[in-house]
């Protein structure tokens, strides 16, 4: 067994992105939508550290642009809920086919 | 096997079981649990990439704001004959497709792509670093993501208030502050 | 021999730099590479420390009963051992005795591990506090970061119970929490940075090397952040006049109500060492830790940490609930002003005096 080194960490971030991209695909429940966007999210953030750790160990640069995202993530997921309960508000209920009127 | 292989194995592992539960869990509650355990493993993931600050900043951020907020949007959405409900679309051959198509093409590409790697230690107290970087080099970045904290903090309290009859309106704008006032307050 | 127990209780560092390194010296023979020797030494102290916990846990559920028994002109538990200190091993034996019943339509695996997370959460704060000169389990160096996120996996407890339990006061109790927690973090967080700008570091141990005597607790610096701490750490783990969670004459139990017998008792254990790790991180933060003079260090932790545990206790048992409005708006009206102004004036002090 080879020591763990970049290429591992990539291939979890991929293999992690794939169930974040099916899950967005296939999930009725917009928060389960939201959910595996999340994941695509951290999938994202894994690669970004890996890179940084093994390419650059010298500057932290992808632990800022990580940083970042998890903030952007954060915005993300308040804007999204909050739509999420107007979007129940009005609809009493959230699955994401049967919205399909831009205006109500 | 070292105890850093090890860690890693059994932290994918975890992380991988847990997001196709996220992905695939019929009951919602449970996929918000799951998506938890995964993003802990990421935090994991991160301690062992020597990125310590970004675990803890990592937990704080999705465990204790973004999670906390899904879960009360489940609790506030969710409707008891919801676990018998159909739970995906029709999109399912198309969405293992696309995944596993993607995911081939990733794995093969990363398999032929040499990548130069560089032996040196990693810097020790990563946060000081962090820290100096977010108010030096990257100040921009870092101002515009506050602007942008802020304007999602305003958003979702103007989304979520329009309506009158929007009882959960206060539950949001309580649970939503966090997220930014975290990021203000870890950086 | 008798007269190395005591010695060795004054300097249990020393004691326990001696033990580590003797159970090092044991795996290193046993043909064990160093990361193994260091990660079964940790495990090892993570036991410990769970054990000690344990036994404080004991000890101040029995305080807790004799103060509030007090406060009321009361006399409390009297009958098992002298003045009923015994009364929390009796306790503890009805309750692992009692039969774990599972309602009929809760969420199986979501109940079972909600006690477990609570436990395991307020467990794992112990990790880096320091309880004496070189008694620390490990000395992170985002100590105090660590503890603030760790202390977040409480809240998804208390959701998982309430959501589980297939209950309304149960569900009402979680939703209660999760605010409250959510909203209470924020000051707390933003008082522990006010220590931290002073301070430079993250790390525990650095922060009570830097408070060498008296006149250099961070409490005289820090005496808004201390009182926004004081509060919303005491919100933090849901003790009156915040225990809206399980407000017992509204919501039964709260998140507790459907649970009995062993899970019942890691609630309620998870409270308890709630209360003293709180306690414990203001010692750390403002008070000095465990600096101090003549006594062994772990003893000035203990005895400043029992202090700040009695404070809270007095405060419990001496102020009403507050009303589910008033704990939001003082969260987000007060508390979070005061923080922030306080991080202000910090600032100005760093930059006007240092």
């Amino acid at each position: 067994m080879p020591s763990i080194g970049l290429h591992h960490y990539l291939a979890l971030s991929a293999v992690v992105f794939c169930i974040g991209i099916y899950g967005m695909l296939t999930r009725r429940n917009a928060i389960g939508v939201l959910m595996s966007v999340e994941l695509m999210f951290n999938a994202a953030n894994i690669a970004l550290v890996a890179f940084g750790r093994f390419v650059t160990p010298q500057l932290v640069t992808g632990q800022v642009v990580a940083a970042f995202t998890i903030a952007v993530a954060a915005a993300e997921a308040t804007v999204a809920l909050a739509i999420v309960l107007l979007i129940y508000q009005h609809h009493r209920g959230i699955d994401v086919d049967r919205i399909n009127i831009m205006k109500w | 096997m070292d105890p850093i292989t090890l860690a890693f194995l059994a932290l994918a592992f975890l992380i991988i079981v847990a997001s196709l539960f996220v992905v695939s869990s019929r009951n919602i509650f449970h996929s918000a649990i799951f998506l938890i355990l995964a993003l802990f493993g990421v935090a994991g993931i991160f301690v062992l990439l020597e990125a310590p600050f970004l675990a803890a900043a990592q937990v704080l951020i999705y465990v204790g704001a973004i999670s906390i907020l899904m879960i009360f949007a489940v609790m506030l959405t969710a409707r008891i004959a919801d676990g018998q409900l159909r739970y995906t679309n029709e999109q399912v051959p198309t969405g293992l497709l696309v995944s596993l198509g993607l995911l081939v093409v990733m794995l093969y590409s990363l398999w032929q792509t040499p990548i130069p790697t560089s032996a040196a230690a990693p810097v020790s107290g990563a946060g000081r670093k962090l820290g100096e970087l977010f108010l030096t080099q990257y100040v921009l970045p870092f101002e515009i993501i506050s602007v942008l904290l802020l304007t999602a903090l305003i958003g979702a309290l103007v989304i979520a208030k329009k309506d009158p009859r929007a009882a959960s309106a206060a539950d949001d704008s309580a649970a939503d502050v966090p997220a930014r006032e975290r990021e203000r307050a870890v950086v | 021999m008798t007269a190395l127990i005591p010695q060795s209780i004054l300097e249990l560092d020393k004691l326990v730099r001696t033990i580590a390194d003797a159970i090092a010296a044991v795996l290193q023979g046993i043909g064990l590479g160093p990361a193994w020797v260091t990660l079964i030494q940790l495990s090892i102290a993570c036991l410990v420390v769970i054990a000690f916990a344990a036994v404080v846990v004991l000890f101040l559920v029995w305080w807790e009963r004799k103060i509030s028994a007090h406060i009321q002109m009361r006399l409390g538990p009297m009958r098992v051992g002298w003045h009923g200190a015994l009364q929390t091993i009796a306790d503890a034996v009805k309750l692992l005795q009692k039969e774990d019943i599972t309602p009929t339509n809760v969420d199986r695996p979501i109940y079972f591990w909600a006690p477990i997370l609570t436990f395991v959460a307020a467990v794992a704060v112990y990790v880096t506090i320091p309880f004496g000169k070189g008694l620390i389990v490990s000395d992170l160096n985002i100590g105090i970061l660590y503890i603030l996120s760790i202390t977040t996996f409480t809240v998804i407890g208390l959701l998982m119970a309430g959501w589980s339990s297939n209950n309304k006061y149960a569900l009402l109790g979680g939703f209660r929490s999760a605010a409250q927690v959510i909203s209470y973090e924020v000051p707390m967080a933003l008082a522990i940075m006010g220590v931290v700008m002073f301070t430079q570091t993250l790390s525990m141990v650095e922060i009570v090397n830097q408070q060498q005597s008296f006149t250099h607790w961070y409490i005289w610096r820090q005496p808004i952040g201390f009182v926004v701490y004081m509060i919303a750490a005491t919100a933090e783990c849901n003790r009156t006049p915040f225990d809206l969670p399980e407000a017992d004459s509204e919501l039964v139990a709260g998140f507790v109500t459907e649970y009995s017998g062993m899970k019942f008792a890691m609630f309620f254990l998870a409270e308890f060492l709630n209360l003293f790790s709180i306690s414990a991180i203001a010692t750390t933060l403002f008070f000095g830790g465990w600096q101090g003079p003549f006594l062994p260090s772990w003893m000035w932790f203990m005895i400043k940490t029992l202090i700040g545990v009695f404070v809270l206790m007095w405060v419990r048992w001496t102020y009403p609930r507050l009303r589910v409005d008033q704990l939001m708006g003082f969260a987000w009206r007060f508390l979070l002003p005061a923080a922030f102004v306080n991080l202000i004036l910090t600032g100005l002090l760093i930059a006007v005096f240092l």
